[in-house]
Order: C-alpha cells, then sequence, then structure tokens
C-alpha cells in the first residue's frame, strides 16, 4: 500500500480510484444526531496517550527547547527564567485546544453549510480505506492542496465523518485577528504560526518542538499546506520547505520508524474566493480577515457552487522515499536535541520530495468540463459559436484525457447538455447571445468608468476565467513547452528542440511545478504524449510534425502564450525603466502600470500580464537566473537589472533570437 | 500507566525480606557444576570433537525436542534444564512462528566424507612439521569441524549436507614454542593459518576464504590449555590461550579464585579467541571486559613475538600495544599466553528479578543504575516478547498465577510488561546493600520486584538457547542473534526502529507469517547499553531462506548503524560485517589498521580474511 514514486511517466495509465458522494447521506438523516454521534477513531498503535495541556508541559521541557531556552539566554543576556516564561507565551499563542465538543457544533453547521453550498462533495473511499491504515501504522501528515479557506475544514469535517483521528493543522497568524473565529478554530485543532519569524531562533524551537512531539507521540495527524499559502491563480504554487522538514526530521533522527505523508487533492467546480482573488492580483488589497467579513460573505451561501471533490492519494512512505538519499547516520555524532540545520543533501531530498508531492496532488486533481471550456474561451477572446465551442470541448477532451487528466465527464450525457450545463453554472463570467458565447469582457462602459476601470474590470473576469484553466495547466504543461519550443527552435533537430525546451522549462520552473532535475524525463514525456496523439514522429536526431498535428501544436502553443507575453512585458518593463534604485515593493506596481499603459495603447491584448502572481513568478526567474540582483541598501531592498541580459532573455523569449548557450543535453 | 494507586516501597521491603532468606540457602558449588559438564576438553586430540555436535550448537547429548505427546523436552544430564518436560514449548512454538509438528525439516543424520574436497596438501610444510613433532591431521571430519562458527549459513549449510571449503590439515600445537616453529614453517612454505580456539564465532570469522589458493592450515589452540602459574600477591594467572572458558573457571575455582569473565558462550569459547575477538563476559561491570581483564599477552607473528617486557598494571608507552592484538580477530598471528587478573571467589552471590510495566521504564530504570553507577554484577532487561517466551516455555517469570493476578491488579498488562534479571556477588553486607539500593531505583520506575528463582531461571536460559535455534530448524524455522551497542538516549528508539524494519523486510521478502523480532538489553555503561536482538522465522514456501535471512540481518544492521548503534559490542567484524568497516572507522582508521597488517604479515600468513 506505500507507494515508492514508482511515479508513471505516463500518467495515462495511471488507476484511480471512485468517488462516493457525502453529502448524499447528510441529506438523509438528521444533522444534529449526526454530530452528536458516538466518534471513535482508529488509533496510531503507539500512541502515547496525552492531553493537550501535557503537550503543553512536554514541549517546554524537552531537551531540544531547553537547550535553546540557554542559548537564546546567554546570547541575550536575559535570565534563562525570562527566555522559558516567553517560550511559554509563544506556546500559548500558538497551541492548538482540540476539543470534541466543537468538532460537533462544527460537524453540524458543516453540514448545513455544505449541503447548501455544494451539489456533492465527492470523496475517494478508497483512499479513506487506505488512510485508516496508514493510520494505525505510522504517524501521518496530510498534505492537502489549498485553493479556499473551506479546504482545511473540510478536512476535519471529513476524517470526522470517517471515525479518522483529527488533524491538527498549521495555520497562519492572520485568523487569530478574527476573534470567535479563531477561537473556534483553535478548538478545532488548528494551532497557528507567525507567517515571519526569519531569524527567531527561540520561535523556531518552540514551533519546531510542538510539531514533532504531537508527530512522535502520534498525538494527532499533522495538517499543512505544502504551498504554504492559498492558490489565488488556481495553480499548484512552489512548496515550501520548512514545515516538512520539521516533520521529517523524527525519521532522520530515528525518532520515528516511519512517516505516512498523505497528499490530498481538493478541487471544487466553483470556487467561493473566485472573483476575490482576481482582485487581489490585480492590486486590489485583500480585505484583512475579520469576523464581520465572514458574516458578509454569508450571501455566498446563498449561491450554487457545483460539486467539490476530495482525493485522498496513497501515503507515501518517508522511509522508503529517503531510501538511498538520505544518510541517516549523519546525526550519530551530535546529542539529537541540538538543532543543525538541514545539509546539502538533505536539502536536495527535501526538495525532492516537496515537488514530488506537490505532483501527486496536481494529478489527482479533479478537473470538471468547465476547465476545458475557460480554456478554450480564453483563446477566443472573441467568443465562439456555441456549437463550435462544444464541438472544440469534445475535441479538447480527448486530447486532455490522452494525457491523462483526471477529467469528471459526466456519463450518458451529450456534450451539448454538458456544455451548457457548465455555462449555467459560470453564467456570471460569460455572455451568451444567439448562440454566440463570449467571456463577459465586452461590456459596454458604463459613463463614470474610466478607461483604466474598464481594463480592470476586464481582467477580472479574465483572471477568474483564467483560474479555471491553470486547473488543467499541469496536463498541457509538457507536450505545450515542446511545442512552443519546437517553434522557436527553428530546427528539427532533436537537441535543438531540447535546447529550446530546457529553456523554457528553466524560464518557468517558478511559475509551474517542474521538478529540478528532471529536464530530461519531461522532455521525453512530452515526446512519449504528442507522438502516441500522432502530432509528431521522433526520429533518432529528429522531431517532425505530422501533417494533421498542426491544430494540437498550435493549440498548446497558445496555452503558453499568455505567458510568454506576461514575462516579455515584464522583460520589457525592466528594461524600459529609468529609476535605476527600483525597491523590491515598488516592482510589482511599476509592471501593472507599465502593462495597463500597453493594453491601453492597444499594443498589448493579454490581461494576464498584470496578474501580480505572475509578475513576482517572472522575478523570481530572473533573479534565479541573475539578470536581476537584489541589492540591500539600508532598509530598502532595490533591484539591480542587467539590461542586456534581460533584453536578451526577453527576444529569446518571444522566439526572436534562438537560445542563447546551448546546453549540452543528456539525449 | 496509572500506578498511582501502589506503594513501591513497601513491596519492595517485602520482596527483599524473602530473597534474603532465599539468599542464605544458595548454594554457590551446586550451582556451577550443574551448569557447567564436568568433562575437561584438553584431555585428547578429539575428546571435544567427539561429544559435540558437529552441525549443531553444544553438546551431542543435549538437544531438545519434541517426544511423541508433542511435548518438548531437553535432554542429557549436563544442564539444570536437561531432562525437563516443557509442555507449552509447543504451543508457543507453533503460534509464534505458525509452525506445525508436522512439517519436519530434518538435519542430514551424519558427515557425507565425499562431499569434503580432497585436501590441497604443502607437503614439504607437512614433512617440516611431522619432522618438528607436532601432531597433524588431514581427517575430513577434523577439516570440517574446524571449518565453521556458529552463523546460521553455517550452521544451516551443515545440516543440509553442503560442505563448502574446509582446511586442509589441523595441527595441534602443544606450547608457545610449538606456535613459533609453525608460523615460522607456514612462513616458509607459505601456507595461509587460520588460529582455532573454541569455534563459537558468529561472523564468520573461521570461514575459508574462496579465494585462497594456498594450503589452508587450521592451528587449533586445544591442547594448550594449562595454567601455567599463579600469582596470589598481584592476583594475576598466566594461562596458555587456547584454554576453554568453563576449565579456566573451574581450575581456578579449585584454587579459590575466578576470573569472572563469563561470555554466554563460556562453556565452549577459548582465552584466545576472547582476546582475538574483544569479548565481553555478562559480569563485566565488576571485573570488566576482557580488555581490562589483560595484564600481558604473548602473540606469535610472521615477524616474531610480541609482548610487553613487565607484567605493570597500565603503562605509557605509546599507543597500546595490546590493543593491536585485541580484536584483530586472527589476522596478525595468534595469542599463546596471557596473563590475567584475577579475583577471590565472592562470598556470596545472589539472584534477583524485577518486572516493569513497560520497556521503557526498564530502560529508564538501567539509565538510572548507569547513572549512580551501581549496576549489579550483571543486569539485563528482556522485552515485553522475551518476557513472553520464557513465561510460556519455562514458565520462568511469574510462577504462580496468583502473582500474575496480582501484577495485572496493579496496572500489569502481561502485553507490555518487561523484566529484568539481577546478579549480585560480593560480601554478603554488601550485596544486601547494593540490592536494596537498587530495588529502591527500580521501584521509581514502577519495578516489582519478582524473586530470585526467576533471575537464576533467566540467567540458566542463556545456556540453553542457543540449543533453541537447533530445534527451530528441525521444525522450519531458522533465527540469530545479534547485537550492537549505542548511547543511552537512542536505545529505545534503536531496539523500536530495529525490530520494526526486521518484521518489514520480512514481509516484503516473503515470510509468510510475521517473524519474532525481541531485543534486550545486556550490558550497562556510564554513557550506553550493549542491546541484543533475536530474530527467527518459519521459512516454509521460501526457496532460499538463507539468502533472505541473510538479507533482512543486513538490513538490520544497517537500520542498527542509521539509529547510532555501533558495528558490533562483542561479536567482532569477521567477513559477516567487514562491509561496513571504512564508515565505522573512517579511510584514516582502516588504513592504519591495514598498514600494522602489512607490517606484521607481509606475506597474509594468517590469511583468514577478517576484519580488513
Amino acid at each position: 500500500m506505500f507507494s515508492v514514486f514508482i511515479q508513471p511517466r505516463h500518467p495515462v495509465l495511471k488507476k484511480r480510484d471512485d468517488f462516493e458522494d457525502v453529502l448524499e447521506e447528510r441529506r438523509r438523516s438528521s444533522d444534529l444526531r449526526y454530530a452528536l454521534r458516538c466518534y471513535t477513531p482508529t488509533l496510531y498503535k503507539g500512541l502515547v496517550p496525552c492531553k493537550a495541556s501535557m503537550l503543553k508541559s512536554i514541549v517546554l521541557q524537552s531537551d531540544h527547547l531547553q537547550y535553546v531556552i540557554k542559548q537564546v539566554s546567554s546570547e541575550s543576556g536575559d535570565s534563562a527564567e525570562c527566555v522559558a516564561e516567553e517560550a511559554s507565551l509563544i506556546l500559548d499563542e500558538m497551541a492548538h485546544r482540540l476539543q470534541l465538543s466543537t468538532i460537533r457544533f462544527f460537524a453540524f453547521t458543516l453540514s448545513k453549510a455544505f449541503k447548501r453550498l455544494f451539489r456533492s462533495v465527492c470523496v475517494n473511499e478508497e483512499g479513506i480505506q487506505r488512510l485508516q491504515q496508514a493510520v494505525q501504522e505510522h504517524p501521518v501528515v496530510l498534505l492537502p492542496s489549498h485553493r479556499s479557506y473551506m479546504d482545511f475544514l473540510m478536512m476535519s469535517y471529513l476524517l470526522y465523518m470517517c471515525d479518522l483521528p483529527l488533524p491538527v493543522i498549521a495555520a497562519g497568524m492572520d485568523f487569530m485577528s478574527m476573534k470567535f473565529v479563531g477561537e473556534m478554530l483553535r478548538m478545532s485543532g488548528a494551532f497557528f504560526i507567525r507567517r515571519s519569524f526569519g531569524g527567531d531562533k527561540l520561535y523556531w524551537a518552540v514551533f519546531s518542538e510542538y510539531v514533532k512531539t504531537m508527530l512522535r507521540n502520534g498525538y494527532a495527524p499533522v495538517e499543512f499546506f505544502l504551498e504554504g499559502t492559498r492558490s489565488r491563480t488556481c495553480k499548484s504554487l512552489t512548496p515550501k520547505m520548512g514545515l516538512l522538514n520539521i516533520v521529517m526530521e523524527p525519521f532522520f533522527k530515528g525518532e520515528l520508524f516511519d512517516v505516512n505523508l498523505v497528499p490530498v487533492s481538493i478541487s471544487y467546480e466553483r470556487i467561493l474566493e473566485e472573483s476575490l482573488y482576481a482582485r487581489e492580483l490585480l492590486g486590489v488589497p485583500k480585505p484583512k480577515e475579520s469576523t464581520s467579513g465572514l458574516l458578509k460573505a454569508r450571501r455566498v451561501l446563498s449561491e450554487d457552487y457545483g460539486s467539490m471533490h476530495v482525493y485522498f492519494g496513497h501515503p507515501v512512505s518517508l522511509r522508503s522515499l529517503a531510501e538511498g538519499k538520505i544518510n541517516r547516520s549523519q546525526y550519530n555524532l551530535l546529542p539529537r536535541y541540538i538543532p543543525q540545520k538541514p545539509r546539502v543533501d538533505t536539502h536536495e531530498f527535501l526538495n525532492d520530495a516537496a515537488f514530488r508531492l506537490v505532483r501527486i496532488q496536481e494529478e489527482n486533481m479533479v478537473l470538471k468540463p468547465w476547465v476545458l471550456i475557460a480554456t478554450l474561451l480564453l483563446q477566443n477572446p472573441d467568443g465562439l459559436e456555441l456549437s463550435f465551442l462544444t464541438e472544440q470541448t469534445d475535441w479538447l477532451r480527448h486530447l486532455a484525457l490522452a494525457f491523462g487528466a483526471f477529467l469528471d465527464w459526466p456519463n450518458h450525457e451529450a456534450c451539448s447538455e454538458v456544455v451548457s450545463c457548465s455555462l449555467a453554472l459560470h453564467r456570471h463570467l460569460l455572455s451568451v447571445s444567439a448562440g454566440h458565447v463570449q467571456l463577459n469582457v465586452t461590456d459596454a462602459p458604463q459613463d463614470e468608468t474610466t478607461p483604466e476601470e474598464a481594463v480592470f474590470h476586464r481582467a477580472v473576469v479574465v483572471l477568474s476565467c483564467a483560474s479555471y484553466r491553470n486547473q488543467i495547466l499541469h496536463v498541457f504543461l509538457r507536450p505545450a513547452l515542446l511545442a512552443v519550443a519546437m517553434q522557436s527552435a527553428n530546427s528539427n533537430r532533436k537537441d535543438d528542440v531540447y535546447n529550446c525546451f530546457n529553456f523554457l522549462r528553466n524560464m518557468f520552473s517558478n511559475e509551474f511545478i517542474l521538478c529540478p532535475g528532471d529536464s530530461v524525463q519531461d522532455f521525453e514525456e512530452a515526446c512519449y504524449l504528442l507522438m502516441k496523439r500522432g502530432v509528431l514522429q521522433v526520429l533518432e536526431h529528429e522531431i517532425v510534425m505530422s501533417a494533421s498535428g498542426h491544430s494540437t501544436l498550435a493549440f498548446l502553443c497558445s496555452v503558453l502564450d499568455p505567458f510568454l507575453q506576461g514575462y516579455q512585458v515584464v522583460c520589457r518593463c525592466l528594461c524600459e525603466e529609468t529609476n535605476e534604485n527600483l525597491t523590491e515593493k515598488e516592482f510589482i506596481p511599476a509592471v501593472r502600470s507599465f502593462a495597463l499603459k500597453l493594453i491601453l495603447a492597444g499594443r498589448l491584448k493579454c490581461c494576464e500580464a498584470l496578474s501580480s502572481d505572475l509578475q513576482k513568478n517572472a522575478l523570481a526567474a530572473l533573479l534565479r537566473l541573475k539578470a536581476v540582483r537584489k541589492v540591500k541598501v539600508g532598509d530598502q531592498v532595490t533591484l539591480k537589472v542587467n539590461k542586456i541580459a534581460v533584453n536578451s532573455l526577453e527576444d529569446t523569449l518571444g522566439g526572436k533570437i534562438p537560445t542563447l548557450k546551448p546546453i549540452l543535453a543528456r539525449l | 500507566m496509572p500506578l498511582s494507586h501502589y506503594t513501591p516501597c513497601s513491596h519492595s521491603k517485602k520482596y527483599i525480606a524473602e530473597q534474603d532468606r532465599a539468599g542464605a540457602r544458595f548454594n554457590k558449588e551446586l550451582t556451577y557444576s550443574v551448569r557447567w559438564g564436568t568433562v575437561e576438553f584438553s584431555r585428547s586430540l578429539s575428546l571435544r570433537q567427539e561429544i559435540m555436535k558437529w552441525n549443531g550448537w553444544g553438546y551431542s547429548d543435549s538437544r531438545f525436542l519434541f517426544n511423541k505427546k508433542g511435548q518438548a523436552e531437553f535432554t542429557g544430564k549436563r544442564y539444570r534444564l536437561s531432562g525437563l518436560i516443557l509442555p507449552s514449548l509447543k504451543d508457543w512454538f507453533e503460534g509464534t512462528f505458525g509452525a506445525n509438528l508436522q512439517h519436519r525439516s530434518p538435519a542430514t543424520p551424519s558427515l557425507n566424507l565425499s562431499a569434503v574436497a580432497p585436501p590441497n596438501l604443502n607437503q614439504p610444510f607437512v614433512e617440516d612439521l611431522k619432522a618438528a613433532g607436532l601432531a597433524v591431521s588431514h581427517d575430513p571430519e577434523d577439516r570440517v569441524f574446524r571449518a565453521h562458527g556458529h552463523c546460521l549459513h553455517e550452521v544451516f549449510a551443515l545440516r543440509e549436507g553442503r560442505i563448502g571449503r574446509v582446511p586442509d590439515m589441523v595441527v595441534w600445537p602443544s606450547c608457545h614454542s610449538d606456535v613459533e616453529k609453525i608460523v615460522e614453517l607456514a612462513c616458509k612454505h607459505n601456507v595461509c593459518l587460520i588460529p582455532y580456539g573454541g569455534g563459537t564465532s558468529v561472523s564468520s570469522a573461521l570461514e575459508c576464504p574462496r579465494e585462497e589458493t594456498r594450503s589452508i592450515v587450521s592451528l587449533d589452540t586445544s591442547q594448550m590449555s594449562r595454567i601455567l602459574w599463579i600469582d596470589e600477591k598481584n592476583l594475576t594467572a598466566h594461562v596458555e590461550a587456547g584454554i576453554i572458558g568453563q576449565d579456566l573457571e573451574r581450575q581456578l575455582n579449585e584454587r579459590g579464585y575466578c576470573t569472572g569473565h563469563e561470555p554466554d558462550s563460556m562453556e565452549f569459547s577459548s582465552l584466545g579467541g576472547w582476546v582475538a575477538t574483544r569479548a565481553s563476559g555478562m559480569k563485566k561491570n565488576i571485573y570488566g571486559n576482557i580488555e581490562d581483564l589483560v595484564v600481558h599477552i604473548k602473540m606469535v607473528t610472521p615477524r616474531g613475538v610480541i609482548e610487553k617486557s613487565c607484567l605493570g598494571p597500565r603503562m605509557s608507552t605509546g599507543p597500546d600495544i595490546h590493543h593491536f592484538i585485541l580484536g584483530s580477530e586472527g589476522t596478525l598471528g595468534v595469542v599463546t599466553e596471557v596473563t590475567l587478573k584475577i579475583r577471590p571467589i565472592p562470598e556470596y552471590q545472589k539472584y534477583g528479578s524485577v518486572v516493569f510495566p513497560n520497556f521503557q521504564q526498564g530502560v529508564a530504570c538501567l539509565r538510572e543504575v548507569a547513572r549512580q553507577r551501581c549496576a549489579p554484577a550483571s543486569i539485563r532487561l528482556m522485552d515485553n516478547e522475551q518476557f513472553q517466551f520464557g513465561e510460556f516455555c519455562f514458565s520462568l517469570i511469574l510462577l504462580n498465577f496468583f502473582l500474575l493476578k496480582n501484577f495485572c491488579f496493579k496496572g500489569f498488562d502481561p502485553q507490555h510488561l518487561c523484566v529484568a534479571t539481577l546478579l549480585f556477588e560480593g560480601d554478603r553486607g554488601k550485596v544486601l546493600q547494593h540490592e536494596k539500593q537498587v530495588y529502591d531505583i527500580a521501584a521509581k520506575f514502577g519495578g516489582l520486584a519478582a524473586g530470585e528463582d526467576n533471575g537464576q531461571r533467566g540467567y540458566m536460559l542463556t545456556f540453553v538457547i542457543a540449543y533453541l535455534r537447533d530445534l527451530g530448524m528441525d521444525y522450519y524455522v531458522i533465527g540469530e542473534s545479534f547485537e550492537t551497542s549505542v548511547p543511552w538516549d537512542r536505545v529505545l528508539d534503536l531496539c523500536r526502529n530495529v525490530k520494526e524494519r526486521i518484521v518489514r523486510e520480512c514481509k516484503e521478502r516473503g515470510v509468510q507469517c510475521p517473524p519474532l523480532s525481541t531485543s534486550r538489553v545486556t550490558q550497562t555503561y556510564d554513557a550506553g547499553a550493549c542491546v541484543y536482538f533475536y530474530f527467527a522465522f518459519n521459512y516454509r514456501g521460501l526457496s532460499d531462506p538463507v539468502h533472505v535471512y541473510e538479507q533482512v540481518e543486513h538490513a538490520a544492521r544497517e537500520e542498527i548503524l542509521a539509529n547510532g548503534g555501533s558495528l558490533s559490542h562483542h561479536h567482532g567484524v569477521g567477513k559477516l560485517r567487514k562491509e561496513w568497516m571504512k564508515e565505522s572507522v573512517s579511510g584514516v582508521g582502516l588504513g592504519m589498521l591495514k598498514s600494522v597488517k602489512e607490517y606484521v604479515d607481509p606475506q597474509n600468513i594468517f590469511g583468514n580474511r577478517n576484519l580488513l
């Protein structure tokens, strides 16, 4: 039952479990009785029984924390008691106070809420059974994807429902500003971490010891989001390593025999925060989490959010994952309570594992037909005839399936039926008139709106729609990179195409989940998929397009087009920037207004260049490629731009010049 | 464990009082004569070979078997258990291993001499030996007997009648100068010498290297078994290195002394073997391990004799040359004579046992005992599986039901409790005082004294447990023990992880029934402990059980090393654990050892290829 990452490089062959709607039962029987039912979770065989209050003293008395307290005390000159007191306060601020009564309260209210919000909540039964097994054998770490606030409520709700132990959940401190709700979440198992505590040794020690103690004692499954925060774009985010390192360390140090890592993919047919996210990406500040804000959100309860899918992936044994990669005896020569920075090889392992886990999340993410429709509508800003859209959707459906997409397509329903259902659910993003379907982007501008406001209005719709297209990007990503590479390589030679592919892959590795070091495999996977579709012929030294492949390649190229354009805009902006001391903070506003100007001037059609997510990712890529450097001046961090390098990257992205510095391929 | 409702102090006091009376009745001589046979091994060249099994552990007349009624019994007259019927061993055996008495896997009854390859003799060497008046043999039985230790794969092959490379001849020196002569001739004729003492190696140290093309000569030290002198002023004895442990101890006892060195193999292992492997004895807390016991060592090497010039108790003369010899595993030469510390036989000896609610508490108690440096002569902690084994088979620990009920009432769960066995030695007053101190510590960790008899039986089991493996092998069950040493803070993690690794590896390799995977802490030190693992499984349905066994043991050793355990505490490296030597002692360390070998034995006369 332990999947050991014998990852099918040909995802088409992947077998997936069936789903069951868990709301069905809720619609039939009493929620109250359900909330008060006897809850007897499956327990870990090595469980050390311990109350939440005892947990605190175990953490505070731990050798690790005591060591750090002494260290901090001798460095700062404060008395050890004083530092210990501080540690205790940190822990109070952080710790959860899981209570069954609160869970029961949530079980009742969430049943009501979910039934109103969703048509169905589908869960893979087999995944639950695997989890039940895994929970008994080793401490479990739950790694759900993060698209909505709903995610962790839903997780706890489902685990309660399936008689699984309730998880403790790492949550951002910002929740605590919601007075009542924060405490409610705390009592349902959330523990709160400050968003940044960079060099604070004491904080790190309290935090890591707290998590490790819960894991070691098998207190509860530990749940956290690899992506660190909600993805506003519905694309998976580059994983964060901090917490992953913490939960892996007890295994590295031999304190646990193994840890089961369980990736969970949660997908929504319609995301509750959809337009909120789009506004946020466009720079309309995110409303601070507040209880009143949440109450206002009550109106969301009256809308239809379609169905939701939760897929519990195969538990991944950390031991199998680390086999041959981590030499655990490196910890033999230092008492284990002394904190050690992960070594280079450990860090590489963490990074690799994190990417692979996010890839599993991606692969198990259920895609709705709307995702296909959104992709097509974005590629056709002037709209399509409904009949043509239906035809195209059907074509795309088969392509997606051939590439291994986990598509939830209703059985025995005509394609036209499916399309019109999807359009109905997402009608607020569309305009349909006389059989012509178009994104809702060309509303007649009202008198008061400025041209800028009109652009933003359009961009909100485009970015909302893009958040659906983004869900399927991981399916098309590799073939699309190959398609673009072939287009810009100006050559059929395999190594030329590979160089181009590798350049693009490298450029976009902050944008998409591309496991570091997997370049060759990714290339081969892309070749394989396109060859199987009859789009390409891959010969020994050449890659040749088939006669029938044109439309597929064109489609794939336009999938990546917004990103290519967006990155070019960022490059252009940096090249044309006259301010020598552009600070990091000024970067996003600068790019935004630059892009806005281009759009208003009619020189740029692509609204996605306005997305701050894309802009940040582009900057990260430029920093990584050393085309831009960060320089600290006083309190400010300024960006030093190597204009020649940025300019040539822009040209390469635009296909104007061939890939620089051909990288010797291992082909 | 909720233990708040009992008062450990009053209990332990009561038990101590009872044990005190029992201790007074203790008859030392009886125990010694019962535990060890009265055969002196050195009388003839082959007597030892005649009374011992050729394909299993120990004496031919002593073995476990299931009688017609399906009851287990232990044959012979040598041990306390001899002649006893063990009615519940069958249930434990079948239950634990999923074995069935109908399914037998008997051994080949006798050695098939035709399976033994003809000897590759170096004639000039043989003639020179004969001319020098040395006893030699190339009889196949003599050669096969000295071709193996007691690793599972060695014994398994013998039981199946498979004979690999064996020594081409055996030579029996009877004194130091005989050895000098043999080594000189071996150098002259370029033959390979493999020293042989008691033959109890569990590291493949006695296996003849397959790649050896020269004539291999087994140098059997069994005839060098005299105590040459005893110095009562300095409490030392000068002994020939071929003497077997029980003979040494008995002969010293007759003079009122002992060495106190009691490894579990002491019935059969030799003094020279102890030195060559860095042996450890059960009572090391009082007497020390072999490196603490030796005052002087004489070893014959191809370069000549190595020894110190005086019997001073400690020297600062550069690195201690004894430490090149201790643990050299027969790669540098033959240890011929050893001066050992001796002690007067202790006035009083007392066993004891303590039951703990769980293994964690037990380990915590042993750690505290070590911290206070008040460990008795021996203190060992068995885990729950071993407790259950003892309980089932021999009703060892908790003889009467009433007692068990009492424990259960106290919050002891038979699925978790574990037991420590103790042995105190010294003058009576101090022993009793010492005992109280230890029981008081135990009480702090929820330990309840469980009587003297249980402790004594626990130690007795040590000597017969090796016979049990042969019984298992008659019914498709194979197993072995291995050991390590580890810092205190890692003991629990190491035990848990290694046990679990064994279970998991067995499952992955197609072992049908979960294996027996147990551990015990057998020695305490200031900075850590020695841990033993016992591991056995039912191999029905496996095409190559020994290979599976070796893979699992290999994985278990990797797990030990990954958890901060050492490569070996006292079994040594031999050829079995050679692959990890570099990792264990660093490349430079290994290079140092190699350069010593290079200097001492450039021709690789001592070519058993152990260690390096």
